[in-house]
């Protein structure tokens, strides 16, 4: 019984109450990103955004989720009801499961475990699933050439993110993702004789990969100016023509954890994680988390800016993107890095 | 080891009436979700196992791509499952066949690892101590080292049937217009304005 206690009740209730803990964390920033992403977007059109609900419309986003909450959910007569209701339980679960493999400082993660890289592929490989189940349940047609589209598009910028994640772990050695930032601790700046700095971290040595990564990340998570999943002047609102209230939040609400997800995944692999920018005193008495979130932070601005520049793509400059262009560009960037690691010597 | 017991019952019980759900569900669509049930829990015993390279694998390969095709296939096309379930008593003979032959080679195989311990040892890579090496540097020393020109030539066989599938659909319409991106980058910068009279066009 002591066994018992000792080696499953006590870790298990720690999980728990931090699996919560992230959660709530989670879920009240991912409110206020909201807001910060429609400010943004209103910014660069030179509107005020959101400005009624508390100071500054600081509130907008919890009042919006009153409003969600309180509607009526509408499920259409036609509609294959368990899936319908299934597929916005799918994005919310799976864009939150992501989160657990995320290292927020030096041991601050809830899964440690060893193929942290690949899990996050995997989830977020799965999380076309939502759609594609939500576009078929509608029994609409609109939704239904939406989650057609979606299946396409997230199959071929999946394929150049795995060889993006590829490169990236040559360098590293290690599909653990605390491995990954620990190896940015030294890179190009010391190897020139400098003290750690952001200039060790991954994004100057792997520059077009980041930037394929970055791009692919805003296709893979339906983001303007790849939206075309959603596109409202062809599609009506896409997949999610026919949900409305609670049901719709948790598509936004997963959207989002996702969005967020991989901001905190491109900090990970490109901007060092919780690593200072510079590795002395001043820098180094702020907490590793704050490094973190202002990175994640800076990610999700150029996702908002990208959002408000850039017009939507077209369907096949979109599918020719991703073939034609990153595919060859990230394929032939691991053979690079794989030469250059294995000529010079500096293979972990 | 309650919890690891129970949980390996779970996963397994779901794989295999997810797996019965397949072929029992009157919905194709239904039919793939339920594979992608047991493609799950499939990858959780893995898990259990210790092996969550592979595990990693099965979601990524299998649920995050060829069964998204399997339902992308299924959901565009018209099949009628009801009636292809007709000749199902003529090939129940044959599918049974293969389902008994598959089922007395895995027993063969695991059989021999339970009575002959001394046969494992025969391979051509022995297994490699778990606490030295992570699983998934042991597949990749299994795959691209011992194994590497078995490796290339899969990877062959799959170019080639990829080269196939191409020129099998392939197929260059003379009279429609394409978006040439070279041609347009390659134009000169200067923008160019005619005067059209209205009626008359270019």
């Amino acid at each position: 019984m002591n066994g018992f206690v000792d080696g499953y009740l006590i870790p298990g209730v720690i999980i728990i109450a931090q699996s919560l803990l992230l959660l709530v964390l989670l879920l009240v920033s991912i409110a206020f990103i909201l807001l910060a992403d429609r400010k943004i977007w209103a910014a660069v059109q030179l509107r005020r955004g959101p400005n009624v609900v508390g100071a500054f419309g600081l509130l907008q986003s919890f009042a919006d989720l009153l409003k969600f909450v309180l509607k009526e959910p509408v499920i259409p007569s036609g509609a294959n009801k368990g899936i319908f209701l299934l597929a916005p339980l799918v994005t919310v679960t799976l864009a939150l499961a992501g989160w657990a493999v995320i290292p927020f400082n030096a041991g601050w993660v809830v899964a440690n475990i060893n193929v942290g890289i690949l899990y996050l592929l995997a989830i977020s490989s799965l999380g076309v699933y939502g759609i594609i189940m939500g576009g078929w349940a509608s029994n609409s047609k609109y939704p239904f050439l939406s989650s057609l589209r979606a299946a396409a598009q997230m199959v071929s910028y999946e394929v150049s993110i795995g060889f993006v994640l590829v490169g990236v772990l040559l360098c590293v050695g290690s599909l653990n993702i605390s491995d990954v930032v620990i190896a940015q601790e030294h890179g190009l700046g010391t190897k020139l004789g400098l003290p750690g700095s952001f200039l060790d971290w991954h994004f100057i040595p792997l520059l077009p990969l980041f930037v394929i990564f970055f791009i692919s990340a805003l296709a893979e998570t339906n983001r303007p100016p790849f939206d075309l999943v959603e596109a409202e002047s062809e599609l009506v609102a896409g997949f999610m023509s026919e949900y409305g209230s609670t049901p719709y939040m948790m598509f936004m609400l997963g959207e989002y954890a996702s969005i967020c997800l991989m901001c905190a995944m491109t900090t990970i692999l490109f901007l060092g994680g919780w690593l200072p920018p510079f590795n002395f005193a001043p820098f180094t008495w702020v907490p590793g988390i704050v490094w973190f979130v202002l990175k994640a932070l800076l990610v999700f601005f150029m996702f908002a800016m990208v959002k408000a520049f850039v017009p939507r793509y077209r369907y096949d400059q979109l599918m020719r993107l991703g073939w034609k262009i990153f595919l060859p560009i990230s394929l032939g960037m691991v053979v690079v890095v794989a030469a250059v690691l294995k000529i010079m010597g500096w293979a972990p | 080891m309650i919890l690891h017991t129970l949980f390996f019952y779970l996963f397994s019980a779901i794989t295999i009436a997810s797996g019965l759900m397949v072929i029992g569900s009157r919905n194709p669509v239904l039919s793939v979700l339920f594979l992608i049930l047991a493609f799950f829990n499939a990858a959780a015993l893995f898990v259990m196992l210790g092996a969550e390279f592979l595990a990693m694998l099965l979601v990524v390969v299998y649920v995050g791509a060829v069964a998204v095709l399997f339902l992308f296939v299924v959901m565009m096309l018209d099949v009628d499952f009801v009636e292809l379930r007709q000749g199902f008593q003529q090939y129940l003979p044959v599918g049974g066949l293969i389902g008994v032959v598959l089922l007395a080679e895995l027993l063969i195989v695991l059989s021999g690892w339970v009575f002959a311990p001394e046969a494992v040892k025969g391979v051509a890579a022995p297994i490699p101590d778990v606490a030295q090496v992570s699983n998934t540097a042991a597949i990749g020393q299994l795959l691209y080292t011992h194994y590497f020109f078995f490796f290339q030539a899969a990877g062959f066989v799959l170019l080639v049937a990829m080269i196939g599938a191409i020129v099998l659909t392939l197929r260059h319409k003379p009279n429609v217009k394409r978006q040439v991106i070279a041609d347009q980058v390659a134009r000169s910068q200067k923008v160019e304005l005619h005067a059209v009279k209205p009626g008359q066009g270019v």
